[in-house]
């Protein structure tokens, strides 16, 4: 009895720290701290009471983890800033370490360096463009990160157009900065958006979900009609598609998915698909 | 922060959608948004949704001294906030132009049409009137304010109720609820907003627009009407040129979306008012719809059920049954007594604690049971007649009585002193661990 004492004590000046390991794919809270694996065989509940006197304390293995959206590194601990998911992605070589992160619903977007995109050019001034990415402040988008430009030959942009471009300064402290060609210099799919179709916005989570590898969604979607579609992680879609009837078609049903269960969805995908 | 600016594209596509015919969210011309009318737990609280456009309305009343210029008749007031948490683009404290508009025509709508009987407000002329305030506060915007606003004011004034006065000479006495039933207001008729979008210099209409549809549109015409279809009021902004019978034709429009949405109120009262006088549930967090998010859903875990039987009957037998119950009271001295040794103490552990919590129960009521069979068996002798387990009336049994007041003081002395001794010795093992950690 004592010794269960002894570690309900332990756990609460702990802050009851639980394994990242046995969490995962459960929902995590904001304020709690998780331990890293090879944290759990020297620090977690389990391991209370006697313990074998370690000699070589100092030389542990070292592992590479990742704190991906939602965790923040606390000490040796993982500590939770958003409510959701835990997800983890065991790395390419050797086991431990790989990336965590918590897959959270939130509608406002937050600058990330890598993201792609979708912004609205707001202004012009000199020579860079303001673009609007539903972000704290505007990004700057400099007209020489399009594929091609040169001093002489300007893109053509205008207040209004619509963006899809990548984020290569991204600090929460200063002023996000997009560019229109990866490191090659090619455009890769970026640059100005043509001038037809439909710019919706949907949440971050259903974002994350469309644009997962295996999603069915988009499969299904394809089927419907030829479309040309653009997500932007910060929560925007441009869809284009034949006729208005049918943009407007696909557009309300990806903003209906995020409340459809799978059956649900099926059912419309195929009564659409009759009709 | 700044508003999210509308883009070429979508301004382009939106104009063309409409030159179809079609709207962004498969509504035809003439349709209005669902609408959704709740009511809170007090009277003349309510949340008006229109589609995604919410408005909260709280009516209040206030006895205070009337105008000069209007002696006998009460004061109407209303105010429309627009808080940050409607869109990122309303900017605390300050009135922007919308604000001052949408406020402006609403006391048009409401108070100019004379819809609230003023003089039935008052309680003596001269002195003494009733201020009635209308809130009204954004909570989510999506287009269209004023015509859910103007439904919110007027459902929350028909939904209120204020306290009941009686005037008896100079003396006025104001009655609390419980007193006497609070009185509604009389509303004469329910003036209500209907908002019309133009497009194209006037070429296309639609009705409630959306926030998207009235960021393109060139000009806006509201026309507010109740059901006898009396025009209330009738605004027109963005500078465009309306022809004669196009106004005509809008408020043909108006009459039958204004019959349609009384209706709805009149409903949504009667409901609520039927759902209170049952005594059944009401307020906002009954009417909030369940709505789930898939994205992130997570698979049911499956559960074994099969032996829950047999394994809830292994845990009962193997459980330790009660202690032995000593109910033999010992009297210290008088007014003080004791029954049983008191019960081992676990307060240092936790984990068993809700385990011991019921044994502890268990035997307490035994106890109580016991005394009383105790009691019971000194007193029929007594009094002889009575068979039945006590009545408290006589005084020979009060004195009995103290032993039960008595003796839970006692025993949680006893406890306390034994959690005493408890806490002690189990103090030690942590510092020992303590100890040892900071060794490694």
């Amino acid at each position: 009895m004592a010794e269960a004492a002894a570690v309900a004590a332990e756990s609460l000046a702990g802050g009851r720290a639980r394994a990242a390991r046995t969490v995962l794919n459960q929902v995590v809270l904001p304020g709690e701290e998780l331990l890293l694996p090879e944290q759990e065989d020297a620090e977690g509940p389990g391991g209370g009471g006697e313990r074998p006197l370690r000699l070589n304390a100092g030389a542990r293995s070292r592992v590479r983890v990742v704190c991906g959206p939602g965790l923040r590194r606390c000490g040796d601990r993982l500590l939770v800033t958003k409510c959701g998911r835990l997800r983890h992605k065991e790395p390419g070589s050797g086991s431990g370490g790989g990336v965590y992160w918590v897959d959270s619903q939130q509608k406002r977007y937050v600058p990330v360096k890598g993201d792609h995109v979708i912004g609205i050019v707001t202004a012009k001034s000199g020579d860079i463009f303001k673009v609007d990415v539903g972000g704290s402040e505007p990004a700057s988008l400099s007209y020489l990160a399009f594929e091609g430009a040169t001093k002489r030959n300007r893109p053509n942009v205008q207040v209004g157009d619509l963006i899809y471009g990548q984020f290569v300064v991204a600090n929460k402290d200063m002023e996000p900065e997009m560019v229109c060609i990866d490191s090659c210099g090619r455009a890769n799919g970026m640059g100005v958006i043509g001038h037809d179709g439909l710019l919706f916005k949907v949440t971050l989570g259903l974002i994350r979900k469309l644009l997962a590898p295996d999603c069915e969604i988009i499969q299904e979607v394809g089927k419907l009609y030829p479309l040309e579609i653009v997500f932007g992680m910060n929560g925007r879609i441009w869809v284009k598609a034949k006729t208005i009837q049918q943009t407007l078609i696909l557009a309300n049903i990806l903003e209906a998915c995020e409340h459809m269960t799978t059956d649900q969805r099926k059912q419309i995908f195929s009564r659409l698909a009759e009709s | 922060m700044k508003e999210t600016p509308l883009s070429n594209c979508e301004r382009r596509f939106l104009l063309r959608a409409i030159e179809e015919k079609k709207r962004l969210d498969g509504r035809q011309t003439y349709d209005y948004r669902n609408i959704k009318i709740s009511f809170g737990t007090d009277y003349g609280c309510c949340i008006v949704e229109l589609g995604k456009t919410r408005v909260l309305g709280q009516v209040s009343c206030e006895l205070v001294s009337p105008k000069l210029n209007r002696a006998t008749e009460g004061i109407l007031f209303f105010n429309l906030e627009l808080s940050q948490m409607a869109a990122p683009a309303f900017e605390p404290g300050r009135q922007s132009d919308l604000l001052v508009k949408l406020n402006r025509l609403l006391e048009r709508c409401l108070r100019n049409s004379k819809c609230i009987d003023t003089e039935s407000l008052c309680v003596v002329a001269g002195e003494k009137v009733w201020q009635i305030r209308v809130d009204l506060h954004l909570l989510n915007h999506d287009g269209n304010i004023i015509d859910a606003a103007s439904i919110a004011a007027i459902v929350a004034l028909s939904h209120f109720r204020r306290p009941d006065v009686s005037v008896q000479g100079d003396e006025v006495t104001l009655y609390t609820p419980e007193e006497r039933d609070p009185v509604p207001l009389s509303i004469h008729h329910m003036p209500i907003c209907v908002s019309f979008a133009f497009f194209q210099q006037g070429t296309y209409l639609l009705v409630d627009p959306n926030e998207r549809e009235e960021r393109v549109m060139d000009g806006l015409l509201v026309i507010a009407m109740n059901k006898h279809r009396e025009i209330c009021t009738i605004q027109s902004s963005g500078g465009i040129m309306l022809l004669k019978d196009q106004v005509l034709r809008c408020s043909k429009i108006a009459g039958v979306k204004v019959a349609e949405i009384t209706e709805l109120i009149q409903k949504a009262l009667e409901n609520d008012q039927k759902v209170r006088k049952e005594g059944g549930k009401f307020g906002f967090a009954e009417s909030i719809a369940n709505q789930r998010i898939t994205a992130f859903k997570m698979e049911k875990a499956p559960i074994d059920t099969s032996d829950v039987e047999e394994k809830a009957e292994e845990i009962i037998a193997e459980a330790e049954p009660p202690s032995e119950v000593v109910s033999k009271p010992v009297l210290w001295t008088t007014g003080t007594a004791q029954i049983g040794e008191g019960i081992e103490n676990f307060w240092g552990d936790l984990e068993d604690s809700g385990k011991e919590d019921e044994d502890e129960g268990g035997s307490d009521e035994a106890i109580i049971l016991d005394s009383i069979k105790m009691d019971t068996g000194v007193e029929v002798p007594n009094i002889g007649s009575q068979d039945a387990p006590i009545v408290l009336s006589d005084s020979e049994e009060e004195e009995m009585i103290i032993l039960e007041p008595d003796k839970n003081p006692k025993k949680i002395r006893t406890q306390t002193i034994s959690a005493k001794q408890e806490k002690a010795p189990s103090k030690k093992p942590v510092k020992k661990r303590k100890k040892k950690r900071a060794a490694n």
